[in-house]
């Protein structure tokens, strides 16, 4: 009987065992860095990883503090730096990183880290992206670690949550125009609009049947909102010229952690914001019954 | 001296809001009422925002008289002595109807700075709002970044 547990329990760990970037799918691929910068801001990387109290465009140290339902966790360095950033860790070792949310030690990381979204991404636009990295700065600074109490302490345990959560099939299916297919790329894999704007449930998985129809706010008091088609009542040139200059149709402006993602969209090509808009009026409304 | 300095100083804050007590806490009143007073001193940026950005955004055409004379505005507003609208009780903690954020009143807060920057982002605005349409969209950029550093990190999302 305790045979089998054990045996149970080591099947358990081989499911959840962390997984790898595949070397197949960056063979032969060219880094572009100019290319990867606007991946970097697509993927709002800085936003998180940059320094919170004196902020410098194209620093991260890390540093910035998350509190949430299971523990606070604390932004690691980024930058090139070979002791206490990623200079040291090869172009595989990153994508497993970001791709599948797996260290360069084979640990699993928590999901305050987007991979679960950033899974989506191309392979080519990750190489670009390590690329631009790779031209940031040195930032010595030794990482804060985490202050998560058990269970949720127990790394091997977020196996499990992304064998449950971590899909990278995309949540918004059916014929889709090139315009907004490139809008489902840039939400739902490099945006990752959903960690924010879609509920969770009790182990902190999305809710994918209330895509983007508005949550709790993970990172303190009040709602974040819904931005599906009945939920975002403005027009198409409205929601753009929100999303690059934070300005509301009346001229109200965009707070909280949205306004660092303006700020980032701001960057971006404006064919990339409408394509954004066009996917945004494809997503499935709420049942009006449910709420 | 010391005594009618005193009874000076009891006058004024007496006169100038009547339900503000002698030991220095405001009545509910008081607070709601201040409340109100910002939300209102936000609410003429925004509507002077309005025109300008109409005219930024290409809504409507540009007009030079227009444009000057809300960007004046934005500069009266922006310049305003605001000290008797944050009251200390009157964050999103101690009051129902606002979302400004306690941190507004901490010791490291930075929305004094951040009021700042916005004036002078509306000086910059006022400088170049009647010259031409290309000066104005240029100058919209440093406003709204202003105004939502303040949001960024002091008010509250809603519910």
């Amino acid at each position: 009987m305790i045979g089998l547990l054990i045996l149970c329990l080591l099947a358990g760990l081989w499911i959840t065992r962390p997984q790898h970037a595949d070397p197949a799918d960056f063979a032969g691929l060219v880094p572009d860095a100019g290319n990867g910068e606007m991946v970097f801001a697509a993927m709002g990387c800085a936003s998180c990883h940059m320094d919170a109290d004196a902020p410098v465009s194209g620093e991260l140290p890390g540093g910035q503090s998350f509190k949430t339902d299971f523990g606070t966790f604390f932004a690691p360095n980024i930058s090139a730096d070979v002791d206490t950033g990623i200079g040291s860790w090869n172009d595989l070792e990153l994508a497993s990183a970001i791709l599948y949310g797996t260290s360069p030690d084979n640990a699993h990381y928590y999901p305050a880290f987007p991979y679960a979204s950033y899974g989506r991404a191309n392979p080519q636009d990750i190489v670009d992206l390590i690329a631009y990295l790779r031209t940031l700065p040195a930032i010595s600074r030794e990482n804060t670690p985490h202050e998560v109490g058990f269970p949720f302490n127990m790394r091997a345990s977020v196996g499990g949550w992304k064998l449950l959560f971590a899909s990278n099939e995309w949540a918004v299916l059916g014929d889709l125009t090139a315009q907004e297919a490139r809008g489902r790329y840039l939400v739902e894999a490099l945006g990752h609009c959903s960690e924010c704007h879609t509920p969770r449930n009790i182990l902190g998985g999305l809710d994918r049947t209330q895509w983007l129809q508005g949550a709790a706010n993970p990172s303190g008091e009040g709602r974040i909102p819904g931005i599906t088609a009945s939920q975002l009542d403005w027009s198409n040139s409205d929601i753009v010229a929100f999303l690059t200059s934070g300005f509301t149709p009346d001229f109200d402006t965009v707070g909280g952690s949205m306004v660092e993602v303006v700020e980032n969209l701001a960057m971006l090509p404006q064919s990339d914001v409408e394509a954004i808009v066009a996917y945004l009026r494809r997503v499935p409304e709420p049942n009006l019954g449910d709420r | 001296m010391k005594y009618p300095g005193m009874l000076l100083v009891g006058a004024l804050a007496f006169s100038a809001a009547a339900s503000v007590f002698a030991d220095g806490h405001a009545s509910d009143k008081a607070l709601a009422a201040a409340v109100k007073a910002r939300q209102s001193h936000m609410q003429l940026y925004a509507f002077n925002l309005a025109t300008l950005g109409a005219m930024a955004k290409g809504e409507v055409a540009y007009d030079a008289s227009a444009a000057q004379g809300a960007a004046d505005n934005l500069v009266a507003v922006a310049t305003l002595n605001q000290q008797g609208y944050w009251l200390p009780g009157t964050d999103s903690d101690s009051m129902e109807n606002t979302r400004a954020l306690p941190a507004i009143w901490g010791a490291d807060s930075n929305a004094q700075k951040i009021g700042m920057d916005l004036a002078e982002a509306a000086a910059g605005m006022q400088a170049v709002a009647g010259s031409d349409l290309a000066s104005l969209q240029g100058a919209m950029r440093a406003v709204g970044e202003a105004c939502s550093a303040c949001h960024e990190d002091y008010r509250k999302p809603r519910n």
